[in-house]
């Protein structure tokens, strides 16, 4: 009996140290040269392998930084710019920061102000809605609703919201990969700069309808009356196929705009309320 | 030479057949006072108006002019004044060029001839006769709207030995070619005729579903009337067919009636055949022998939901809006909650009443709350239903769960791109997923990127 278990556990000793050699042998003769700096970087990255770099994943981010040598044309907008910094470090590399951006929804089509005409009862999806006709709402550019952009998104940032029927961006968890930009098959979706503590001034419509034809179909849409453009003191809105749009890089957030748009098309999100006693005291 | 079964081989399905307005005489529609004509009536680029606004327009006049060569001529259905041209949203809501006529009387332009004699001498040129059908306008009106004239002229090195004509009607509820086989059989045959002698095949023939043998027998009578009068009606057939939809499908058609398949992606003429539709021999019919461009069709106003006597087959002109057509018959019937011009399988849901009849609009079907409420979708059973209806023997099964993950090169491997959106696999699945939905929209994104490849 006791000489079962010690033949046993020599043999398996033997056996384990033999396998053990020929599996180092096949190791170092075989071996694939890798540039260590690869999985330096993959460490570093979110790990994500959302595709919102424009690679396949994450390591493929990696190799290319790595084979380009600089990274001029890579960013992960996932881990933003602390990421690249790291990443700028194992490359011996410094890195220009950029600012950070955000997914901005450019409808505010909601069922009070763009009432529906029809009702589709087809499959729930945008693209499929969209192929088939200009939507169930008088306005043929906006959000259709099917909420493909909520199933595009990784990171949980977007959901429909129930009473406008229209997608809400969580500006904590939205990483600017552009997921949902690509989803959106009318392009309402837009990555834009996410501004100093998050205030933005945007033109939340894309209808290029002639202006009574898109107030008709909605209340809120832009009219391309280019009064914004008129109250710009920074040439940061430019009025073409009658839908305005500002440059976020030139907008310096006045606000003249938003307070100028006779349909509140214009939004300015986050800015600091003011409270109504202090005002005169100019707080914030 | 394969066996000949009188209906396709593949797949099919069997809806019922409620063909509510098929006694129904053909009546002409009173016109509107405005019309909107659509310059994307035609399968290919949309013509380009030479009118202008303010310009006094005849019946008949050319108002438009094809833009390159799958494109096709419109005209002017009404008499009157041009008002606008501009972007009009068109059934679907999506915004296309529109001519707005004011209609003032009905002046015809010269030269139509507008008597009912039957002209059944046809002239001599080939050229001619594909002439006068390219400068009438006339499209396929069996569905497609794809223009008659490049059809009929197939390209170098392919020659087809069989013109197969479509009388099939295998849609539900849709009865207008019925009414026109019935009621002008001997015209039709004129129009065949022609389209045989410019295609210069020996064999015609014209499939009709042995649910109307009323046509079948009005079309035998005229065929035999008309072959004493010479060589050129000879060698036409009426072939009653099987009823099974989608019969009318070019590819089922010329399977049904010769046995031949088309390949994956060809062309009927890749199997030696022309199909062309009766609506559509019709209109050659007019516009090579009387001169009169395609302005008019027919179209059955039909739905459960509508009296007996509200049911119609009404001449239409192109450009009337279907809020009039729906006045014109009584009304919106109590309970419709869907209108769809064409059939209930492949007809298109409208959108916008405001929207106008076009060359090939076939029906104004009013369908109840019962007939188009979606059941809740539940999972696949894989029970192969779906497989044993589609009648281009694809798997929409298989096509739904790649497209469900965009697998765009598996999806072409199992040829998506020949699907022919008949609806067969929608109607057949009984966990009522939305196959055709799913699949329509991967077909548009495969056809983009086959599209996008360099030629050879």
């Amino acid at each position: 009996m006791s000489s079962t278990i010690i033949w046993t556990v020599v043999l398996v000793t033997v056996l384990g140290t033999l396998l053990a050699m020929i599996l180092y042998v096949v190791a170092s003769k075989f071996k694939v040269e890798e540039d260590a700096r690869i999985d330096e970087i993959e460490s570093r990255l979110p790990g994500a392998n959302c595709g919102g770099c424009g690679y396949a994943g994450c390591r493929a981010f990696a190799q290319s930084c790595v084979e380009k040598g600089n990274l001029d044309s890579n960013y992960c907008p996932v881990g933003g710019n602390e990421v690249m910094k790291k990443v700028g470090e194992v490359l011996g590399i410094s890195v220009v920061a950029k600012a950070p951006m955000v997914a901005v929804v450019r409808c505010q089509g909601s069922c009070q102000l763009r009432p529906k005409i029809n009702v589709y009862d087809g499959k729930l999806s945008c693209r499929v809605k969209s192929a088939l006709y200009s939507g169930d709402t008088g306005c043929s550019w906006g959000c259709v609703g099917c909420g493909d952009c909520v199933s595009a998104c990784q990171f949980g940032a977007l959901s429909m919201n129930e009473q406008t029927g229209l997608p809400e961006v969580d500006e904590s968890k939205c990483t600017a990969c552009g997921a949902c930009v690509k989803a959106c098959p009318k392009s309402v979706i837009e990555l834009r700069n996410k501004g100093p503590r998050s205030i933005r001034v945007y033109v939340a419509c894309i209808n290029q309808e002639k202006g009574a034809v898109a107030r008709k179909a909605c209340q809120a849409a832009c009219i391309g009356c280019g009064k914004c453009a008129k109250e710009c003191t920074h040439e940061a809105i430019n009025v073409a196929n009658n839908l305005a749009y500002i440059d976020f890089t030139k907008c310096k957030l006045c606000k003249k705009c938003v307070e100028a748009c006779p349909t509140g098309a214009i939004q300015a999100v986050n800015f600091p309320v003011k409270p109504v006693k202090k005002e005169e005291n100019g707080t914030n | 030479m394969a066996q000949i079964r009188n209906t396709f081989t593949i797949g099919g399905i069997h809806p019922a057949d409620c063909k509510l307005s098929k006694d129904c005489a053909i009546e002409v529609l009173p016109l509107p006072e405005k019309v909107y004509v659509s310059m994307a009536q035609h399968l290919g680029a949309p013509a380009t108006p030479i009118v202008a606004v303010g310009d006094s327009v005849k019946v008949g006049q050319v108002i438009a002019q094809p833009t390159g060569f799958i494109s096709a001529f419109v005209h002017s259905p009404v008499s009157g004044t041009v008002k606008s041209i501009g972007p009009r949203p068109d059934l679907a809501g999506n915004k296309v060029n529109h001519i707005e006529i004011e209609v003032e009387g009905d002046e015809w332009a010269e030269g139509i001839d507008l008597s009912s004699e039957l002209v059944s001498t046809l002239p001599e040129d080939n050229a001619v006769i594909v002439e006068r059908i390219k400068a009438a306008g006339v499209v396929g009106l069996g569905g497609a709207t794809f223009p008659t004239h490049v059809k009929l002229c197939p390209p170098p090195g392919k020659t087809a030995d069989i013109l197969i004509i479509n009388g099939s009607e295998c849609e539900p509820y849709l009865t207008s070619d019925y009414r026109i086989m019935l009621e002008r059989s001997s015209e039709i045959l004129v129009g065949v005729a022609l389209m045989k002698k410019v295609l210069g095949v020996k064999q015609c023939v014209i499939g009709v579903e042995d649910n109307k043998p009323r046509a079948i027998e009005s079309l035998n009578e005229s065929l035999s009337a008309l072959q004493t009068l010479g060589e050129a009606y000879q060698g036409i057939e009426i072939r009653p067919l099987l009823k099974k939809y989608p019969q009318g499908g070019e590819k089922q058609l010329i399977d049904a009636v010769t046995g031949r398949q088309v390949p994956s992606m060809g062309l009927p003429i890749d199997a030696g055949a022309v199909v062309q539709n009766v609506g559509t021999a019709l209109a050659v019919y007019e516009a090579v022998q009387k001169n009169k461009p395609l302005i008019s069709n027919v179209l059955s106003v039909t739905g459960d939901c509508l009296p007996e006597s509200c049911q119609h087959n009404y001449q239409y002109r192109i450009g009337i809006p279907y809020r009039h057509i729906i006045e014109c018959a009584g009304g919106m019937p109590e309970g419709a909650v869907k209108v769809i011009s064409g059939g209930p399988m492949m007809g298109k849901a409208i959108a916008n009443l405001d929207a106008t009849t076009q060359k090939g609009t076939s029906a104004v079907l009013f369908l109840t709350e019962e007939q188009t409420r979606r059941k809740s979708e539940s999972a696949c059973i894989r029970c192969g239903r779906c497989l044993d209806a589609c009648p281009m023997g694809l798997e929409p099964y298989l096509l739904k769960k790649l497209a469900d993950v965009s697998d765009y090169a598996a999806l072409e491997e199992n040829a998506i791109q020949d699907c022919i959106e008949c609806g067969c696999c929608l109607y057949s699945c009984p966990a009522y997923i939305p196959l055709l939905d799913i699949i329509r929209g991967a077909k548009a994104d495969v056809m983009k990127i086959i599209k996008s490849r360099p030629r050879e």
